[in-house]
């Protein structure tokens, strides 16, 4: 780099302003800066901001009680962030996750009430949401269909498929011990205990997505698939594989909604993917492809889940809710634009300048 | 932003710093009692007892009904304040989080319909630990989980009441379709089931067919299209029982509108405000309903025995529901409130509800 801040000084005269070194060109920010003014890094401020509101103006807010009753609400929308992080990244969607959580659910009751054993029930389970999302993953990435189509499809034909698992009926009697581990806590701290397990889903995704290869091929994927083939990335395969862990992970959230509301129904996490689509893009992720990280959704998730609790909580009603929630998601999705676009116009002005002042 | 409902102005703001060290003082002593231990404040003194009412879904006429009554219950009672919180949508988990939060507000009464008798359980017991009473009203949640429940009718006496009035109508012939609210709804299943049974047993009712059962979901639109559907799917369609609100009203409107009005009958459960104009215009002769006000009204006042100890909801209690004079706890904690009535063109300007 040197080398070439040298040369062009002493070039003769290009079209452009040459008169001052490369390195004192404006650049992107590097290093701490970028980080702490980034995107995800703005929803964790909105997220600590918005706690430190809460526990000082709603009664009762500041409690280990919350931990516990938030972090069951979310987990969920927890779990499922994870994979569909991933999915964004890519450029691509999956709108079937909450059906494959209610087929999941669905047949757990089946099984179950039809005398399986329970660890037997909860692994046909968890393969059940692998099927749909290889299902998912082999109509996207062999066949190459629209993500937005094909998951459309399935969110529709997963939720039928529950319907007709279990049909109108309710599954409730599933082991007491299990129920009740479902909804126990880690002592006096209020934290769930089956956050040890959401917390081992989301170290895995964000080691995979931000310290290997395979994670940083994704982003590649995401901003152009053409490029990221051609440096040697299997671009077809990385979906598939990505498919196939949203379906895994979608069944987890469909085995911990089932127990922890003690029952298993066709309509069980109805609406969830777009709970789940929200608080991605709250979290920093450009629905474009190839911007984001796990951090920034988690605290996404973790905003949507104590402005809701906090509200309900001063018995703010849900219409106020899902308000406010759509105004942040737009909010989250205009600022990044307006940001780029002043940026654009500042550069342009910029180099206008350079131009007219070398050809005085 | 809309989070500064509490919080006025400059004031707000001074109070707000004030409030830190409330809530640091709080966060402290909940620590030290322990998970739980927060919502437990109660059985707070007399005069300052809270109710809070979780119906199926907000919005929903029934339900504003419903909970008027409980309401006007909650204040003869003598609580101190009566609140509505709930989903916007009916499905069986989303009721879970708004009991959890009167778990924590410490709540002493919470009056609940369950969409799902067992999901809401867990949360139940949460609550009770913390000391709440649980009335279930209008929808039954598990029984190892409330109280009591305040049933509006003897389940039976509603459905057959609906049978009666939909044989009458058609003539005691033909094919007949049920239109009802979700798919688990706890109430609506255990009326279909005893129609079916009805319509099976009663030599009266031999020659009628059900051909369908449709779920609209307890929502406008889907139960319209579903009405729709059902008279395109079934030609020789001659009745169709809706025994939800929600559903009666949008059949009506599409009957109403169709070249069906008059020609196939329609009857259910309706608000009689609702339905109205459908009665009016002959699409709908007959239907019923018992006076929903009733329901919240005694649940109110159930709830006010518990907490005050005059009765803890075994088989054989008994307490006064303000103006309907007293109420006898039956077997299984259930509270029957009153028979259904029937609405026609003569009576139905009588009621406003």
């Amino acid at each position: 780099m040197s080398e070439t801040t040298s040369t062009t000084g002493t070039a003769p005269a290009p079209v452009a302003d040459n008169t001052k070194p490369l390195a004192s060109e404006p650049k992107g920010k590097t290093g701490a800066a970028r980080i702490l003014a980034g995107r995800d890094a703005i929803t964790i401020y909105a997220l600590i901001a918005f706690l430190i509101y809460a526990a000082i103006t709603i009664p009762r807010f500041a409690s280990p009680v919350t931990t516990g009753f938030l972090l069951l609400d979310v987990i969920p929308v927890l779990l499922i962030a994870m994979p569909m992080t991933l999915i964004i990244i890519t450029g691509e969607i999956d709108l079937s996750v909450a059906s494959i959580a209610g087929l999941t659910s669905a047949l757990m009751g089946v099984l179950w009430a039809g005398g399986m054993d329970i660890g037997l029930v909860l692994a046909i389970s968890l393969l059940a949401g692998v099927a749909a999302g290889m299902f998912n993953g082999f109509l996207i990435a062999v066949l190459g269909l629209p993500s937005l189509a094909v998951t459309i499809g399935t969110l529709a034909l997963f939720r039928g498929l529950a319907l007709v698992t279990i049909g109108d009926n309710a599954v409730a009697n599933f082991p007491k011990a299990l129920t009740a581990f479902f909804t126990s806590k880690l002592g006096g701290t209020g934290i769930p205990t089956v956050m040890i397990g959401v917390v081992a889903v989301i170290v895995f995704f964000g080691v995979l997505l931000h310290f290997t290869p395979f994670g940083r091929g994704l982003f590649a994927i995401g901003y152009s698939k053409e490029a990221a083939s051609f440096v040697g990335i299997n671009v077809a395969r990385s979906k598939f594989w990505l498919y196939v862990a949203s379906g895994a992970v979608s069944a987890l959230a469909g085995i911990y909604w089932t127990l922890r509301y003690t029952s298993a129904r066709s309509d069980n996490a109805s609406g969830l993917e777009l709970a789940v689509i929200a608080a991605v893009l709250l979290g920093g992720v450009s629905i474009f492809g190839g911007k984001g990280s796990i951090p920034g959704v988690i605290a996404g998730v973790l905003l949507i889940g104590s402005l809701n609790y906090a509200l309900r909580l001063a018995r703010v009603s849900d219409v106020v809710l899902i308000t406010v929630t759509g105004l942040l998601l737009i909010v989250s999705v205009v600022a990044p634009s307006v940001g780029s676009a002043i940026r654009q116009w500042r550069h342009t002005r910029r180099v206008r300048r350079s131009f007219t002042r070398t050809t005085n | 932003m809309m989070l500064n409902r509490k919080s006025t102005g400059q004031t707000g703001r001074l109070a707000g710093m004030v409030a830190i060290a409330a809530a640091a003082a709080l966060a402290l002593t909940a620590c030290n009692g322990g998970s739980g231990s927060d919502g437990g404040s109660s059985p707070a003194a007399e005069g300052d007892q809270k109710i809070t009412f979780i119906p199926k879904q907000l919005n929903n006429p029934y339900t504003d009904v419903v909970l008027g009554g409980g309401k006007k219950g909650a204040t003869e009672a003598g609580f101190a304040s009566s609140q509505v919180v709930g989903p916007l949508e009916a499905s069986a988990s989303s009721q879970v989080s708004f009991i959890n939060a009167e778990t924590q507000a410490g709540t002493n009464v919470i009056v609940i319909a369950a969409n799902d008798p067992d999901a809401v359980c867990t949360a139940l017991g949460e609550a009770r630990s913390a000391g709440a009473k649980i009335v279930a009203f209008d929808s039954d949640a598990n029984p190892d989980c409330r109280d009591v429940f305040i049933s509006q009718v003897v389940a039976k006496e509603v459905a057959l009441i609906q049978t009666k009035l939909i044989s009458e109508q058609i003539g005691g012939s033909g094919e007949i379709a049920i239109l009802s609210a979700t798919a688990n709804a706890t109430n609506q299943n255990e009326w279909i089931k005893f129609m079916e049974e009805e319509l099976a047993s009663n030599p009266d009712y031999k020659d009628i067919k059900l051909v369908a059962k449709v779920y609209g979901d307890d929502n406008d639109t889907k139960s319209f299209q579903e009405a729709q559907g059902l008279m395109q799917a079934h030609p020789n369609l001659k009745g169709i029982i809706s025994p939800t609100t929600v559903g009666i009203a949008a059949t009506a409107r599409y009957l109403s509108t169709s070249e069906y009005k008059g020609k196939v009958a329609l009857t259910g459960l309706g608000l009689p405000n609702e339905m109205r104009p459908f009665v009016k215009d002959g699409t709908v002769k007959e239907f019923a309903l018992w006076d929903p006000a009733q329901l919240g009204y005694v649940a109110a006042f159930a709830g006010k025995a518990l907490t005050d100890g005059t009765m803890t909801g075994a088989e054989g209690d008994t307490f006064t529901a303000g103006e309907l004079g007293e109420r006898k706890v039956e077997k299984g904690g259930l509270v029957i409130v009153g028979p259904p009535t029937v609405f026609n063109a003569e009576n139905i300007d009588k009621y406003d509800f």
